[in-house]
């Protein structure tokens, strides 16, 4: 069972009303690697991060996952083996330390306070744990949200854009906890408009433009030798986004 | 001109007759929210963050309910538990039961209504994030509505001062029985009437405390609120 990939999707479609968001034929991520996904906006990158994290089911399709094939009620075993960092970094009202701590609450773990203050310091911020949750800027909030899922230790990390609108030295704080993260073994898939963090990261990169993978390639090859004519423009940046 | 006097010497002195009075209101209107609370603040946030069949209805009737006339609320009450009406054989019509009936159905539309726009205020983003976090759906549930707190507490008090200065409701259901049924509202009338305004001054002074406190404490939390959004 552990050769298996850890997702499995099988003629998966999304639809919003009449629209078709998203239209994946069949695609694998393997356990432990760190798949980024590019596009542009609009694409359906966050369509597909809800999805591989159960908070919609798709119309259409099948997804496995774990070994089990799931339907529109996931039990929540499975559920808390995956966690998301969205784009927007959304903070419970309370401090820093409430906010990294509230994955292990929900788990009743046996050492909530040591885990989130650990986890805290990991990402740099550990001088904030008693801080008020709103007061922080928009990088420590993204970095607090990061230690907030790596802190349960997730199966499967996801991570939309978690480095949007921050300053290089924010970057380089998250890119070295997500590599790290990536070391220890969590398969990690990254949402990003940066082919340069794609490529510092990824071993395996792909490009979805209006709800199709078009390229999926290890990184090497995505960039040195791809496929589809539109990665190439997409790459040079002639592609609008 | 002595009333004012009067009124503060029945208060200060114990009158034992205004103290059950106020006891009694206190008693019935506040059990009637301890049940509007059990029942309206589930139900306030799940029509809040679900989408069902018949939502936006329920919802309407919701929005009637909390501006209802109470006094139709006191007769739809007093034919249901007349003697010849369905739930007559409960013995309830002139005890605090019926009043304690009546006000938790004048409070739960406040209860839920307001309940409902506090976790309706909550970003939405923030459920998506608290379920990526493994929450379940209960966890989930009181997660919204710890962050919808402040607006939760508004709720209550809306709702408890809604049933506590009510008068009409009480009166009919209640039948306004010394010392079995006279709350401070129904107590106010009787007293003007006959002309007793010491009594009805002191027990207008204690119903105004009430309010004031009631008001102050929201006032309190929209301090809180608007500390909170900042
Ligand atoms: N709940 C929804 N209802 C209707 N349409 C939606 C919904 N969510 C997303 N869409 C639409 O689906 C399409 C894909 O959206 P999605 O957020 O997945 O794109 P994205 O690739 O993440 O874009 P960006 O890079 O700007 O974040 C968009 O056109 C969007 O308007
Ligand atoms: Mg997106």
């Amino acid at each position: 069972m552990n050769t298996e990939s850890i997702y499995q999707l099988e003629a998966i479609q999304q639809r919003y009303g009449e629209r078709l968001v998203l239209d994946i034929p069949s695609l694998q991520i393997e356990r432990g690697e760190l798949l980024a996904l590019v596009g542009p906006s609009g694409a359906g990158k966050s369509t597909l991060l809800r999805i591989l994290n159960f908070l919609e089911t798709p119309t259409q399709g099948q997804l496995r996952f774990a070994g089990h094939t799931l339907g529109s009620r996931v039990p929540l075993e499975l559920q808390r083996r995956v966690t998301t960092v969205f784009q927007r970094p959304a903070l419970l009202s309370g401090s820093v330390l409430d906010n990294v701590a509230y994955g292990l609450r929900l788990r009743r773990h046996p050492q909530v306070r040591e885990r989130a203050r650990e986890a805290l310091a990991a990402v740099g911020l550990g001088h904030l744990a008693r801080a008020a949750a709103h007061t922080l800027s928009g990088g420590e909030a993204q970095r607090v949200a990061l230690a907030r899922a790596l802190v349960i230790t997730p199966d499967v990390l996801l991570l939309d854009e978690p480095t949007a609108n921050l300053d290089p030295a924010n970057v380089a704080a998250i890119e070295r906890t997500v590599a790290e993260a990536h070391r220890r073994g969590t398969t990690i898939m990254l949402v990003t408009h940066n082919i340069f963090q794609a490529r510092r990261l990824a071993q395996r990169v792909a490009l979805m433009l209006d709800g199709r993978i078009i390229e999926l390639a290890p990184t090497e090859t995505f960039f040195e030798t791809p496929h589809d004519p539109r990665t190439t423009a997409f790459i040079k940046g002639d592609m609008l986004y | 001109m002595n009333y004012w006097q009067e009124a503060i010497n029945l208060l200060v002195g114990g009158n034992s007759d205004v103290w059950a009075i106020i006891i009694l209101s206190l008693q019935v209107s506040g059990v009637a929210l301890l049940i509007s609370a059990i029942i309206g603040v589930p139900l306030g946030s799940l029509i809040g963050l679900h989408t069902f069949p018949g939502r936006q209805l329920v919802i309407a009737i919701v929005y009637t309910g909390m501006g209802f006339p109470p006094v139709v609320i006191g007769l739809a009450v007093f034919l249901l538990l007349s003697r010849s009406g369905p739930l007559g054989f409960l013995g309830w019509l002139f005890t605090p039961s019926a009043m304690v009936l009546a006000q938790v159905i004048l409070a739960l539309p406040l209860v839920i209504g307001f309940t409902m726009s506090a976790v309706l205020a909550v970003d939405p983003a923030l459920r998506t994030q608290i379920r990526a976090l493994g929450a379940s759906p209960t966890q989930t549930t009181l997660a919204m509505l710890w962050e919808a707190r402040v607006g939760v507490l508004v709720a209550l008090i809306a709702g408890f001062g809604g049933i506590i200065s009510e008068v009409g409701a009480v009166m009919l259901v209640g039948g306004n029985i010394q010392g079995s049924t006279r709350v401070l509202t129904t107590a106010i009338v009787l007293e003007t009437r006959k002309g007793a305004f010491d009594v009805a001054i002191a027990l207008a002074l204690v119903l105004l405390g009430i309010t004031f406190v009631i008001n102050l404490a929201l006032l309190q939390l929209q301090g809180t609120l608007l500390k909170a959004k900042q």
